[in-house]
């Protein structure tokens, strides 16, 4: 049995007052929507804040909708599952959708944010733990410690970045809308990550309002594969989420790779991308873009043995996950999983 | 400590709980109302699964306090409301579970049932895929989860008022099973 450390509630009903709460009690609120991950990171106690602030009944952070341009603007409440059904999202931007309804189980995603899932703090094994578990352990330097268990003598938290809609929005080049007491700003997703596993955003006492999917062209391909222990409810041990534009005449345009779960940011595999500009699916210079692809990706991708599933078994899966995941974007179909 | 009132199967109730407690905590331990399991506590067993507003969620993380008038259905709410809509005996989903055997320890049961009640309401005819998507968020660590499938299958079946289709393990479902031998001298 697992107790929440005593809080109180807030249940704001505008930004303003959200904003204005967060403001008043600084360091020791916390902000939460599903309450997917903080409640039981909470239960964990490694966040221990007096004032819970809930975002669940602010009306600014609903809805879904699409601008003239084609651009998709998807509030920070849309819980997963909406979004994972949504017919313009799973028109206009595959791989989110495909991304959004690999997240967790049914429970979940119904429960779960964009928001939520954007902001996901990073996880380690040494971390998601117990307070009775992780003192016995002396901690870690993540939570309470100075020691990193995964690195030995690692001065740097590599706790990972395990969000399945990052990369798909990485890959999509989405832009998010936070306010704050200075009022709302734009920034590139890219801006969001940082490398830091303790806290992997560049963004503090600010709320995420909504999350802006650029319009995509007609050519858009997009898919999103995951690696995962059983078919439902897992972390990812591995999430990529590929991009295909492709011309008129059915060749790559311009190309994205983007992956999770191996550091404490989602990462973008560029050189992995770029082999396949020009290539046309469905011919050979496409197969042998795949294969230079796959291992492109293996050599920047080291997964490290802090979150469950051998390292060297998801580091062998990365090239397979990157063709089985590009393939799936040329042909229109994913996602991509294999149980 | 604030005063919840809460909409739990069909019945306005008022009760005091603390800001930390989840739905779940107040479920049990202030309404009685046992049923839903405390499991993981944590989100990942689905054992706690109750509907809000008719949709399956984790009452293990869900906070009370932020229920405010959305119905809630545990698992004692299903016969009363078979019942009031004009059936009898248990939700038919209940019964199928009982007929068909698919529960041992039967920790998991009212979350596998109440997920299956939700998927019913929204789709009456589901697919066997469909069927075992919508329990994915359900943990069964007792019975392989195939008479789960079978039981949701009969009932489905009843309700259309046809035969309920060949269980997994019937002969000819599974084409990696073998096919049985020929009697002897036919």
């Amino acid at each position: 049995m697992l107790r929440l450390p005593q809080f109180e509630l807030a249940q704001p009903r505008t930004l303003d007052e959200a904003c204005a709460l967060l403001v008043e009690h600084g360091e020791e609120a916390q902000l939460v929507a599903g309450g997917t991950d903080l409640v039981p990171n909470m239960k964990h106690e490694l966040f221990t804040p007096k004032v819970v602030i809930s975002l669940a009944k602010v009306a600014e952070l609903r809805g879904v909708r699409q601008e003239a341009d084609g651009a998709l603007v998807l509030g920070a409440l849309t819980t997963l599952e909406a979004l994972a059904q949504d017919e313009r999202v799973r028109a206009r931007a595959p791989a989110l959708a495909q991304a959004a309804g690999l997240v967790a189980g049914p429970q979940l995603r119904r429960m779960g944010t964009l928001g939520g899932n954007v902001m996901l703090d990073t996880r380690c094994q040494w971390y998601n733990q117990t307070y009775f578990w992780r003192q016995a352990l002396g901690f870690c330097l993540k939570k309470d410690g100075s020691a990193c268990h995964v690195v030995a003598g690692g001065a740097k938290c590599v706790a990972a970045a395990s969000n399945d809609t990052a990369p798909a929005l990485l890959s999509l080049d989405a832009e998010l809308v936070f306010h704050g007491p200075a009022g709302a700003r734009r920034i590139a997703i890219d801006a969001l990550y940082s490398a830091d596993g303790i806290y992997n955003k560049t963004v503090r006492g600010e709320i995420l309002v909504e999350v802006r999917v650029p319009a995509t062209p007609a050519g858009h391909r997009g898919a999103y594969g995951k690696l995962r222990e059983r078919g439902s409810i897992d972390f990812p041990l591995l999430g990529i989420a590929a991009r295909l534009d492709l011309s008129a005449d059915g060749t790559v345009a311009s190309a994205a790779l983007c992956a999770v779960a191996l550091q404490a940011r989602p990462l973008r595999l560029k050189k992995a991308a770029e082999v396949l500009l020009g290539t046309r699916p469905g011919t050979a210079d496409f197969e042998a873009a795949l294969q230079e692809a796959g291992a492109l990706a293996q050599k920047q991708c080291h997964p490290l043995d802090n979150i469950p599933g051998d390292a060297d078994y998801r580091r062998e899966m990365v090239p397979v996950y990157v063709r089985r995941t590009l393939l799936a974007a040329a042909e229109g179909s994913g996602p991509v999983h294999h149980v | 400590m604030r005063v919840l009132s809460l909409h739990v199967n069909g019945d306005r109730v008022e009760l005091a709980a603390p800001d930390h407690w989840t739905l779940l905590e107040v479920l049990r331990y202030r309404l009685g109302l046992t049923g839903s399991k405390q499991g993981c506590d944590k989100g990942d067993c689905g054992a706690c699964t109750v509907l809000v507003e008719g949709q399956p969620v984790l009452g293990c993380l869900t906070l009370a306090a932020s229920c405010g008038e959305k119905p809630i259905t545990t698992i004692e709410g299903l016969m009363p409301a078979h019942l009031a809509a004009g059936g009898t005996g248990p939700d038919p989903v209940q019964a199928a579970f009982d007929r068909c055997g698919a529960l041992q320890c039967g920790f998991c049961q009212p979350g596998m049932i109440l997920s299956a009640r939700a998927l019913l309401n929204r789709n009456a005819q589901p697919t066997r895929p469909e069927i075992r998507a919508a329990l994915s968020g359900n943990l069964c660590r007792c019975t392989g989860y195939t008479q789960i499938v079978q039981a949701i299958e009969l009932a489905i079946a009843e309700s259309l008022g046809v035969e309920p289709c060949a269980p997994a393990w019937a002969p000819g479902t599974n084409p990696w099973k073998l096919a049985a031998p020929a009697e002897p001298g036919a």
